[in-house]
């Protein structure tokens, strides 16, 4: 009995290091005032360090030993075999990431290709995820409407499954002859091969409208080049390909930020609604004036994690083309993976990963300063 | 205290139906009709998937790939599930079996694992005093905001360097604490009222007798939020178990179907036997879906209040 002991000793927590806390019970120079607050457990600290040591181990040695890890090897050329430690690895300095960012070479536009296709994934996903949202929870949210509860658990239900097998029934529904296309020559519309279509939608509806030739572009598009790709190329859109993995993430995100919409909608206050109501306003007014803004921060919300998550698509990208067809679905995510997995260049899938945790964090560090901002603001307000 | 848990029973129970009552008058019963009419179409659209994915499976490799879109299957064949569980020569390339056991072993221990450690660690950050307790509840944040996907090579590095690449360790220790499960029973913890551990202190009990035997069997809901969440994120899990492994013979639901169905680019060849597998790898998730909706509903929600 460990505890026993404590208290028999009488002494109070020694304000040692956090590595040690309660390693010399016998210390003195702890203050009154503290031996008061602490008076009714001997040993907190000891508990304490206990109850968070699992914690420390596995977050410590798996989510920070391994990004000081990879730091080291993204100074490397590494190809995953000798002990990247030992000294005997090549030592290259910032030449990853050089190749990567200033360097004109393969690898350059490689990681351009994937960061244009990530952007417009991001660019399509973000707003029509939060806007299908959004609407579905005030559907959801009509008090008249029969069946809300099975249409909830309907919309739901997507964002639960595992992202694996989703994509598997994606890549059916979506094959040359599958379902999508056949639903398509319903009305009268002949579908493309969507897997195999790398044409950029952007390029194609220019096209369509006569101002670029897509096979053949001519003038400042073709002769400006950023990151190693054609100013084209960048404004290209996302090809057909990449449109499949943009509707799968609208339809499997859909539900979770809809419930997050759902929970913010029975937040408001059902007076303010009610006053609304008397001064005889519309369903459009109604929305427009006292809806929208009192779902603002959480819209805020949904868009930032939204932006997040969107720089991360791997698993989907992994089922569902690996890159293919001529790398429009490839992800930074996917190309750091490939890069050290497929190409055994362990060093500058590293690179790639670091710095696509850089932007990924800039987002985050962005989203939770301002909801810092706003949770100030309303709390002065309230 | 009685009359008062009453009252606010009584008020709880009144709420809701005072929230039934709509603000606005109904819509007139043309739009209504459109309104439903729509609100059927767009429930459809979620549900059709599942549907022909559940039919196809029931369809021999000529019939899917001619009717994609028939919800009835001209022959009906159980061969994909029989390949499937081994009933039939042709299962090789497809271990499911394996790919199944392999997937309840590790759900399991990571469950159970997050379960305790979560809730210990949750409960210090929220109720221990101990020196660097806000250092490492920033440090819990911190670790939050850390994309999965840009730690898959740092994963690979360290497994690979404590020789746990291609091992069951590997891919069952790094999950077995998450860092948003801390932030959600801590959030839990804080919300207990102080006076229950006070009472068991005056008592006597210790720090570990208060925690177990007095503040955990009341943080029942969390409790079941945090398993139902664990259960999911391990069954799901495929990046980490992409990078830390390589035979064959640890090969997961998610793992051996991505291989199966990403190597397999030859076109519309067995989808039946593929949507057989991604069906039977989704219904666990599914059944506990079906049964504890309402903790997915505040599992989902958690994630909103990550400030």
């Amino acid at each position: 009995m460990p505890i026993r002991t404590m208290r028999v000793s009488g002494a109070p927590r020694s304000t040692g290091s956090p590595g040690a806390p309660d390693s010399a019970p016998g210390e003195t120079g702890t203050p009154a005032k503290a031996r008061a607050r602490r008076a009714g457990l001997r040993g907190e600290g000891t508990w304490g360090w206990l109850f968070v040591s699992p914690m420390v181990l596995v977050l410590g040695l798996f989510m920070v030993l391994p990004i000081l890890m990879a730091l080291w090897v993204s100074l490397l050329h590494w190809d995953g075999q000798s002990n990247p430690f030992s000294g005997q690895a090549d030592f290259a300095g910032l030449d990853n990431y050089r190749s990567l960012l200033t360097q004109d070479g393969l690898d350059r536009t490689l990681f351009a290709t994937s960061l244009r296709n990530n952007l417009y994934y991001v660019l399509l996903t973000v707003p029509l995820q939060t806007l299908l949202a959004l609407g579905l929870a005030l559907i959801v949210n009509q008090r008249l409407l029969r069946g809300r509860g099975a249409l909830r658990t309907t919309f739901f239900f997507p964002s639960v499954t595992s992202s694996i097998a989703v994509s598997t029934v994606f890549l059916f529904l979506f094959q040359g002859s599958g379902a999508v296309n056949s639903m398509l020559s319903w009305i009268g519309v002949k579908g493309p091969n969507w897997f195999a279509d790398s044409r950029g939608v952007l390029s194609l509806v220019l096209g369509g409208l006569g101002i670029v030739d897509p096979e053949r572009p001519t003038g400042m598009l073709a002769d400006h080049s950023t990151m190693g790709l054609s100013w084209f190329e960048w404004l290209s859109g996302p090809s057909v390909a990449m449109c499949t993995l943009i509707l799968l993430a609208v339809w499997t995100t859909s539900g979770t930020f809809m419930l997050i919409f759902l929970a913010a909608l029975q937040n408001i206050p059902r007076e303010l609604e009610e006053s609304a109501a008397m001064e005889g306003v519309n369903r459009r007014q109604m929305l427009r004036y006292v809806t929208l803004p009192a779902l603002r921060p959480v819209l805020f919300l949904v868009l930032t994690l939204g932006l997040i998550s969107t720089w991360q698509v791997f698993d989907q990208v992994y089922v569902m083309g690996q890159g293919a067809p001529g790398n429009t679905t490839l992800t930074p995510a996917f190309l750091s993976y490939s890069a050290g997995f497929d190409n055994a260049d362990f060093g500058q899938g590293a690179a790639i990963a670091f710095i696509l945790l850089a932007l990924i964090l800039v987002l985050t560090v962005l989203q939770r300063w301002a909801l810092r901002e706003r949770g100030a603001r309303t709390g002065r307000n309230r | 205290m009685t009359a008062a848990a009453t009252a606010v029973r009584e008020r709880t129970r009144r709420a809701p139906h005072d929230r039934g009552r709509p603000v606005l008058s109904r819509f007139r019963l043309p739009w209504r009709l459109v309104g439903y009419g729509a609100v059927l179409g767009l429930g459809l659209l979620y549900l059709l998937p599942f549907a022909l994915q559940l039919v196809t499976g029931f369809k021999t490799d000529p019939d899917a790939a001619a009717h994609p879109l028939s919800l009835l299957p001209t022959t009906p064949t159980t061969a994909a599930y029989q390949r499937l569980f081994g009933l039939s020569q042709a299962a090789d390339g497809v271990p499911f079996l394996r790919w199944l056991g392999n997937s309840a072993l590790i759900a399991v221990l990571v469950t159970a694992g997050r379960v305790l450690f979560d809730s210990m660690a949750g409960y210090a950050l929220a109720r221990l005093r101990f020196r660097g307790r806000s250092v490492l509840f920033g440090f819990v944040l911190a670790v939050m905001a850390v994309p999965g996907v840009a730690l898959l090579i740092p994963k690979f590095l360290v497994l690979n360097t404590f020789g746990l690449f291609d091992t069951y360790t590997g891919m069952i220790l790094p999950l077995m604490v998450d860092a948003a499960g801390i932030f959600i029973m801590k959030q839990f913890f804080e919300s207990v009222p102080r006076e229950v551990e006070e009472a068991a202190r005056v008592d006597g009990a210790g720090v570990f007798r208060i925690f177990w035997s007095v503040v955990l069997p009341m943080a029942r809901p969390a409790l079941i939020t945090l398993t139902i969440l664990s259960f999911q994120g391990s069954w799901n899990e495929f990046t980490h178990f992409l990078v830390s492994t390589q035979s064959g013979q640890y090969e997961t639901l998610t793992t051996g179907l991505a291989r199966f169905v990403s190597g397999g680019l030859g076109g519309g060849t067995q989808y039946p036997l593929k949507l057989a597998a991604a069906l039977l790898s989704t219904l666990p998730v599914a059944a506990l879906f079906f049964c504890f909706q309402r903790y997915f509903v505040s599992g989902a929600n958690a994630g909103a209040v990550k400030e």
